[in-house]
């Protein structure tokens, strides 16, 4: 007699799930490292007491405060000018064309602390800076290690930046364009309204990527004397002799201040994918589970 | 007396791709309320004849009035000086363009579609725009779906959130670029009802179509185009039923079949 094939149907039979060897040893495994690690930080040559009485000592939170600053500033800075360059790299005028190119070309082909170095060293080329007969200043008063590293990591930024934006720019469909036309805008307010907005949803992954490697490249202007959070960390470093403690406190903080960025990400995210949530809306192409 | 004036004028516009005449001398006017088809095989030049009307693309020769104004340049003595983008983008708010593609804002509404036009282009008080918006979303039967965003709309409702939102402006002339070619068959009839209705109220308008039934009804004249030219233009029965032109016999045969 054969068996009414209803009854295996997946819900009226019991499940037996495959074994997943595979998993269990990866995890065995992990934990294992980690343990392993994690004996060897607590009986290694770490005075913890030490990295608790520094987390938030006045110089750190001071180093702390100029770091995330920085980091702002000179992303704020990078954005604007990236975006004004990208824009100016599309542009039908030449020497816009021309101009944006040269930028990039030359902020991005030479060394980040090459390009500090010349900020902070310009009064070498030019003592004074202003207009001529009208205000002028000592360019040893004006370019401060806060300036020098604004400039340096903002115009650095900028080129890479420029880059991000003008393939967000680029992925907007054409028709985006000329439907924004059609309606009466120019260029400039079809860029604004219609094509930027859409184009922040292929520019915030890359750009949020770049604020999180800005945070921890800040720490590079320490060779010109800007107290962000590593270099106070080292100069208490070089009178106490606690330097891995101090390292370790300078860590945490970087990942502190990393993880909120990265939060913050995801909302911005959230906010510029409107209108394409309905497409896309299970799991992205890279994932194959 | 009074003689009406056309709302398009188009005298012996051309229009090059590289060495393709795409537009290869085409004259056409158009008066108010008329409803002119253009019909013809693809790459006849049809599209791109209606987006030089809307300055889309720049012309290579001849000129274009559109209400008596012509599109792209100032005469001044016997030269003619180039407008500027700004200039071009005021001419362009006589025309209402509605496309094959839809190209709704995709990170809009539908009702955003619609008002963003009136209140960033022509400065109009944002609720007054709302307001009459959602009149127009009403009349293309798609007031429910005032907040759904482009990607949660059928092609046919895409394409009628399109005309809305080219109505909104309050254009003189609409021009449609095969508005239901990229439409799934059973949705093409809600778009067409859209543009009879609108024939039916008084409307100038251009359509690049290949929708002969709707051509027969609604079209004053029909055009038939073919490798940049004009080949025939008359009422839409004398050239969909007794076409006198060889070509047009060929072509009206090939898609009636």
């Amino acid at each position: 007699m054969t068996r009414d094939p209803a009854e295996f149907v997946l819900g009226a039979s019991r499940i037996v799930r495959r074994p997943r060897w595979g998993r269990w040893l990866a995890a065995t495994l992990l934990v294992a490292i980690l343990a392993w690690i994690g004996w060897s930080f607590a009986h290694g040559q770490i005075h913890w007491p030490t990295v608790g009485r520094f987390f938030t000592a006045p110089a750190i939170l001071s180093g702390l405060a100029n770091t995330v600053l920085m980091a702002f500033c000179a992303m704020v800075v990078g954005i604007v000018l990236g975006t004004v360059f990208a824009v100016m790299y599309l542009s039908p005028n030449p020497v816009m064309q021309g101009t944006a190119l040269f930028y990039i070309w030359f902020f991005r082909g030479t060394p980040l602390l090459l390009q500090l170095l010349i900020w902070f060293n310009l009064a070498l080329v030019f003592p004074t800076i202003g207009i001529p007969g009208l205000v002028e200043f000592r360019t040893v008063d004006v370019i401060t290690p806060f300036v020098a590293t604004l400039l340096g990591l903002g115009m650095n930024q900028g080129a890479y930046t420029a880059e991000v934006v003008r393939a967000g720019i680029l992925s907007v469909d054409r028709g985006q364009i000329e439907a924004a036309q059609s309606v009466g805008m120019t260029r400039l307010t079809a860029l604004r309204r219609i094509v930027l907005p859409q184009a922040m949803r292929v520019i915030i992954p890359p750009v949020g990527n770049e604020a999180v490697s800005m945070v921890k490249l800040t720490s590079v202007a320490s060779v010109i004397q800007y107290a962000e959070i590593l270099r106070n960390a080292q100069t208490i470093y070089y009178a106490n002799a606690r330097t891995i403690e101090l390292l370790i406190v300078a860590a945490i903080w970087y990942l502190a201040v990393v993880t909120v960025l990265q939060v913050g990400q995801h909302f911005l995210e959230k906010h510029f994918s409107r209108g394409y949530a309905a497409r896309r809306p299970a799991k992205p192409a890279g994932d194959v589970r | 007396m009074s003689a009406i004036l056309p709302m398009l004028v188009a005298r012996d516009v051309r229009k090059n791709f590289g060495p393709l005449a795409a537009v290869d001398g085409i004259s056409l006017d158009v008066v108010p309320g008329e409803v002119v088809c253009a019909i013809g095989p693809s790459g006849s030049g049809k599209s791109t004849f209606l987006r030089c009307i809307n300055q889309l693309e720049k012309i290579d020769g001849g000129a274009i009035w559109v209400d008596g104004e012509l599109a792209g340049f100032r005469r001044q003595g016997d030269a003619l000086h180039e407008l500027s983008d700004a200039q071009i983008a005021r001419q362009r708010l006589a025309c209402g363009m509605v496309f094959q593609r839809f190209n709704l804002f995709q990170h809009l509404t539908a009702l955003q579609n619609v008002t963003e036009g009136p209140v960033t282009v022509l400065k109009r008080d944002r609720r007054e725009a709302t307001d009459e918006a959602m009149a127009l979303l009403e009349r293309v039967g798609l007031a429910e779906k005032r907040d759904a965003y482009p990607s949660e709309l059928s092609g046919g409702q895409q394409q009628r959130v399109a005309i809305a939102r080219a109505l909104a402006m309050r254009p003189r002339l609409m021009l449609f670029d095969e508005p239901t070619s990229a439409l799934d068959p059973e949705l093409v009839g809600e778009v067409l009802a859209v543009m009879r209705d609108l024939a039916k109220g008084g409307m100038t308008m251009v359509v690049v179509t290949h929708e002969l039934g709707f051509a027969r009804e609604v079209a004053g004249r029909v055009a038939f185009l073919d490798k940049g030219r004009l080949v025939e233009l008359g009422t839409s029965e004398d050239v969909l039923l007794r076409p006198s032109h060889p070509r047009t016999r060929d072509f009206v045969a090939a898609v009636l079949r």
